[in-house]
């Protein structure tokens, strides 16, 4: 059994060029950067306020946020990962707006144990996503992903979607390196927990739910 | 290697940055222990599904709109200074 390669990300090469360029008050230089990783900021910001204005409002005040603090960017890491913790920040800003009532961390909901233990062991179909419409699967995977706590899913999609490293996530989490590992394990399984109700082997008769 | 500990290894084994001789204790495990088989193979297939998955892809109109306005903002933010935005 392979393992999961990591999605090739976009040239970096001459983004640094970009970046002191953008620093020095070259709006055009930045509008290349924020063309480069526009798509990531409002996936990333949708997947965790799981509000469409919210997501566009994340995509513009992180931006804005990083052109304004450029001088802060050191260069030590990518700016990238630099950009994705500040939408990261915006995104869970609105999010505690949305939801005063609970408390919103990444650190919350982390202490129940025993929730990402395998209970269901049926093995899927081939294909499983073939099962359904563009849009049922579509619609089975927001609702199941957005089930999961904030915590959970914002490491899962930052590492497994976005395909950012373990470093680079913890890094634009503010996580220790083995936080990201336990988070990730148990999203992981969790996800695929609760999509084996969807995409379990089903020509037995007596695997179905 | 039991199968908590299999589980415990799940993540750095998919992710390949597990050293020789675990992952080889790993995949005698996975030979033989079929639940482990089928979770490791579904939560495989769980990452690629979201990864392929184009969720909340950004539409192209919108993401104009969103560019012109953070490209509007940031001149903005050149004339008046970093206080006033």
């Amino acid at each position: 059994m392979g393992t999961i390669q990591p999605r090739v990300g976009e040239p970096v090469s001459d983004e640094l060029v970009l970046v002191q360029a953008a620093k020095r008050g070259d709006v055009a230089a930045f509008e290349e950067l924020v063309r480069r990783y526009d798509r990531n900021v409002f996936r990333i910001a949708q997947h965790i306020t799981q509000n469409r204005e919210d997501a566009e409002d994340v995509v513009q005040d992180a931006f804005l946020k990083a052109f304004q603090n450029l001088e802060q960017f050191q260069g030590q890491s990518k700016f990238y990962t630099w950009l994705v913790r500040i939408a990261v920040n915006e995104a869970l800003m609105k999010l505690r707006r949305r939801r005063p009532e609970r408390t919103v961390s990444l650190d919350e909901e982390v202490k129940t144990e025993d929730d990402s233990l395998p209970r269901e062991v049926a093995d899927w179909s081939p294909n499983p996503e073939q099962q359904y419409s563009q849009a049922e699967l579509r619609d089975i995977l927001t609702r199941t992903i957005q089930g999961l706590p904030p915590g959970f899913r914002t490491v899962f999609v930052l590492r497994d979607v976005e395909g950012l490293s373990t470093e680079e996530t913890a890094e634009a989490l503010d996580l220790s390196i083995p936080a990201v590992k336990s988070r990730l394990l148990r999203a992981r399984l969790q996800l695929r927990e609760r999509l084996s109700r969807f995409f379990q082997r089903r020509e037995s008769g007596d695997g179905n739910k | 290697m039991k199968c908590s500990e299999f589980l415990q290894e799940l993540t750095n084994y998919l992710d390949g940055v597990l050293d020789e001789r675990t992952k080889s204790e790993l995949e005698d495990h996975l030979a033989w222990c079929h639940n482990c088989y089928v979770v490791c193979d579904t939560t495989k297939k769980t990452i690629e599904i979201y990864r392929d998955s184009q969720l909340y892809e950004l539409p192209e109109d919108l993401r104009t709109r969103l560019r012109s306005a953070i490209v509007s903002k940031c001149h903005q933010h050149k004339k008046t200074g970093p206080r006033s935005v």
